[in-house]
């Protein structure tokens, strides 16, 4: 009920502030199972993305959220878990544990998944080069469809270091599908995943 | 006729004037919708259609405007202040989003939307004439430099300060003077304001649709193509001469006599039609030619800026003519 509540609330700031539009270039909003790829500019690219799905993916969808700063308060913790459904994956490796073992346990569950694959954000121009998580991914599931995504203009509202928001219009663009080709090389498959975010920039 | 007019009270007045509108704004929908069903031909046809389209989408903002100031009656002052302030924020924020920002101007934008704002519908709402028209050319010119100043980054410092004063002048400080024109107190004119923003608003939208019209029947050379393939001299002085006599007309809606409602709503229709002319200047600077161009959004608020800028520079001038002239 008070999740409810919350993320109707966080629906309507989000809309207010942002807008939270979403564009569907390249394939429609569907119910199938997905990995969401996108740019990584702030902690608050996972509220819009979120926000930009229509109500029926937004149930089935799980963001990914690192769980150094989304667990660091409990009332971060109750946000991400109860608002947002997020799987927590650990940005730094510790020992023998795989850190996409999470993801692969939502994915064997159904769901469909956003993944920033940059891993950080970064706060240049252009993306930095992906993380192999999204290949593995892809490798282990086949049927699974990637959708790539940029999200645009999200750090003017919030950028690093700052509390209150500032109103301003954003945007996430949803483009074509892409597919691991077979036997195709990791780091050829990640840069051309990249290059499909980037492309979404400018469409 | 007349007389039974005069015999309503003040709101009841107001009310037949929305059901009149709403009125026509229903039969002329209407036939434009049935003429859509009309077969296009050949070419001739083909623009015939393109320009019932465009005329269609001029209608759709007419539509806009006139719920959102039918709301605003309906609901009182208070309740019409809000919505004005609603309309400057959602403005506000397309004109913030196409105007670069660096990370310095957060705390200066976050003054804009969270203080000034608010600020300053509270002086409309509370009638605070004085202060109302001086807080922000005045106070505000100087707190947003200086927050600015504080967060330390000089880049572009002169050009990013005025584009956000700017947003600030015309989203705000413009938009705040239609809900200011309610509370103007005329002699004999006791809660008749709505048919001052009417009067305003429906000569400065005449005067651009007979341009808007006028320059596509005519196909005159523009006056200043850099800014505008539309606009030329030949067409805005009929626009102007059509919603001044307008103006003149609906003088027995105003305070004013027919010879001050021809100046008055000349005044408007200059402010208004030379204000979208200079914002469409911004926006061939900002590489766009409508602020909504990213589609419709689920606010509803884009391409917001482009049905009310006329209105944001009008709407001063108008106040201040009126006050100033007629003491109000």
């Amino acid at each position: 009920m008070l999740a409810k509540l919350m993320s109707l609330f966080l629906l309507g700031l989000v809309r207010v502030l942002t807008g939270a539009q979403a564009r569907w270039y390249g394939c429609p909003p569907k119910a199938e199972q997905r990995i969401y790829f996108a740019n990584h500019q702030s902690h608050a690219d996972l509220v819009m993305i979120w926000a930009a799905l229509p109500e029926e993916l937004r149930s089935i969808t799980r963001p990914v959220a690192a769980r150094d700063y989304w667990t660091k308060s409990p009332f971060r913790q109750w946000i991400t878990t109860a608002v947002f459904n997020a799987v927590y994956v650990d940005r730094a490796r510790t020992g023998e544990q795989d850190p996409l073992e999470p993801l692969v346990e939502a994915l064997e569950h159904g769901d469909s998944i956003i993944i920033f694959p940059e891993g950080t954000r970064g706060n240049a121009e252009e993306p930095q080069p992906f993380k192999a998580g999204l290949y593995n991914l892809a490798l282990k599931f086949p049927h699974v469809v990637l959708v790539p995504a940029w999200i645009d203009n999200i750090q003017r509202v919030m950028p690093k270091g700052e509390v209150v928001p500032v109103p301003i219009l954003c945007s996430v663009t949803f483009g074509t599908p892409i597919q691991l080709g077979p036997d195709e090389d990791r780091r050829v498959f990640l840069d051309r995943a990249r290059r499909a975010v980037i492309a979404l920039r400018e469409v | 006729m007349n007389e039974f007019l005069r015999s309503l009270t003040p709101s009841q007045q107001v009310a037949a004037l929305f059901l009149t509108i709403f009125g026509l704004l229903v039969a002329i929908s209407t036939t434009a919708f049935l003429l859509t069903f009309r077969e296009a031909r050949d070419a001739h046809d083909e623009a015939w259609h393109a320009e019932l389209k465009n005329f269609r989408k001029l209608l759709r903002t007419s539509w806009f405007m006139v719920v959102v100031f039918w709301i605003a009656w309906a609901a009182g002052e208070t309740v019409a202040t809000i919505l004005f302030a609603l309309i400057a924020f959602f403005a506000l924020r397309e004109f913030i989003t196409l105007s670069p920002t660096r990370r310095g101007d957060h705390r200066s934008l976050v003054l804009g939307f969270f203080v000034v704002l608010p600020i300053q519908f509270w002086l409309v709402a509370t009638e605070r004439f004085d202060l109302f028209t001086v807080f922000i050319p005045v106070y505000v010119f100087l707190a947003v430099p200086v927050v600015s100043a504080l967060a330390g980054d000089t880049h572009r410092f002169l050009e990013r300060n005025a584009k956000l004063q700017w947003g600030i002048m015309v989203c705000i400080y413009g938009m705040s003077h239609v809900p200011a024109l309610l509370l103007l107190d005329f002699k004999n004119y006791e809660g008749k304001g709505a048919f001052l923003v009417f009067f305003l608003v429906f000569v400065v939208q005449t005067c651009m649709i007979v341009q808007h019209v006028l320059t596509r029947r005519l196909k005159r050379p523009p006056s200043a193509p850099a800014v505008s393939k539309s606009f030329n001299w030949y067409s805005w002085g009929l626009g102007m001469a059509v919603g001044s006599v307008v103006g003149g007309v609906l003088s027995f809606i105003t305070p004013f006599r027919f010879s001050q409602a021809l100046v008055m709503a000349f005044i408007a229709c200059a402010a208004g039609s030379l204000g979208h002319l200079v914002m469409k200047a911004l926006k061939r600077d900002r590489g766009v030619t409508a602020w909504g161009q990213r589609g419709m959004s689920v606010t509803g608020a884009n391409g917001l800026l482009d049905r009310v800028d006329a209105l944001c520079f009008a709407a001063p001038i108008f106040f201040h003519s009126a006050r100033w002239y007629f003491g109000a």
